[in-house]
């Protein structure tokens, strides 16, 4: 299993549908990437459009997750943190996405991240069939 | 005189919006958008809307009933009702066979069901209304349940947020109420009727 770390620098002239398409290959190429930044909402139902588009009897889909680092800050926290990261030019937030063979499922909630990987036999299965 | 004419203008508007109301049942698979639409359509219809089942992915294309009104003392609202396949971020046609489809039934159910997905979030931009319909025994922080909500108050649509399948034991409302705090959240179960009338309340305070 191969976790790739991608710096929004690195993707950052590429246009919004570039960007998906690069993130989905890496996904399709059996990377779990996570991603400097988080995808706009209309980026995120733009992934699962692209995504469903690729969805055959081989690649069954992906699991993604938005981390939002500013979720639990007061409004002038948001305000100044927003500001700081205009000036460093710093991405805040993640982005994790993976294939839905490796990655069981992903739980969010308000406190923390819970990545829940497929069985080693089930991956296996998988492969095997491929 | 001017003033008559943008008084006249924006009546009509109210007038062509209210007249072309769509009101769109958007969700995870499985979460009962089907069940609900059945229970709005036989309430002022009497009839129903679209098959139900257990297995996901029941619903695969965009289904739509035109011109349901529907009364509460004084007020009344007419709309079409716009059922959406689930949005899934996965399809695995193995998941159908499980479920003791043939193999070609199963692929054909899977290629059928991603095109249900893209055809739902194309329809977003037609919606006036969405009713978010989640299964209140599973948890509501999933990624696709973020992703609805974060689309349709981007593109500030109204929403109201349905607590489905209270009749269950493992319902629980105040998990979705906590994850989704800036909507309405009505508790009902639409396979029986359980609250129903709440959920027309909101449904008339939000469209």
């Amino acid at each position: 299993m191969i976790i790739e770390f991608v710096r929004y620098s690195d993707i950052k002239d590429l246009s919004s549908l570039g960007r998906l398409r690069k993130l989905l290959k890496m996904a399709k190429d059996d990377k779990i990437v996570l991603l400097e930044g988080r995808l706009k909402p209309q980026e995120e139902a733009e992934l699962i459009k692209m995504n469903m588009e690729e969805i055959d009897d081989e690649f069954k889909g992906i699991e993604f997750a938005i981390i939002d680092a500013e979720n639990n800050e007061s409004t002038w926290n948001k305000i100044r943190t927003k500001l700081v990261n205009i000036m460093l030019g710093y991405k805040p937030g993640f982005t994790i996405i993976g294939p839905a063979s490796i990655i069981k499922e992903i739980k969010q909630d308000p406190h923390k991240i819970e990545l829940l990987m497929k069985e080693n036999e089930e991956r296996k299965k998988n492969k095997k069939k491929k | 005189m001017q003033l008559f004419n943008i008084f006249k203008r924006f009546l009509n508007r109210i007038f062509k919006k209210k007249k072309h109301l769509k009101i769109g049942l958007y969700g995870p698979p499985n979460g009962g958008k089907t069940t609900l639409a059945n229970r709005i359509c036989q309430d002022w219809l009497g009839e129903d809307m679209g098959k139900v089942s257990n297995i996901a992915h029941e619903t695969r294309e965009i289904q739509i009933k035109e011109q349901i009104h529907i009364k509460s003392g004084n007020k009344e609202l007419s709309f079409n009702l716009v059922d959406t396949p689930g949005i899934a971020t996965k399809i695995d046609y193995e998941e159908f066979l499980k479920a003791g489809m043939k193999e070609s039934e199963a692929k054909k159910r899977a290629k059928e069901a991603t095109k249900g997905v893209i055809d739902a979030i194309r329809w977003l931009d037609n919606m006036d209304v969405v009713i978010v319909v989640l299964d209140s025994t599973k948890d509501p922080y999933t990624q696709v349940n973020l992703t609805i909500i974060g689309n349709l108050e981007a593109r500030k649509i109204p929403v109201i947020v349905v607590a489905n399948k209270i009749d269950l034991k493992k319902s629980n409302i105040k998990k979705i109420e906590a994850a989704f705090p800036q909507y309405k959240v009505v508790g009902i179960s639409a396979k029986y009727g359980d609250n129903i009338d709440e959920f027309y309340k909101a449904l008339f305070e939000v469209a």
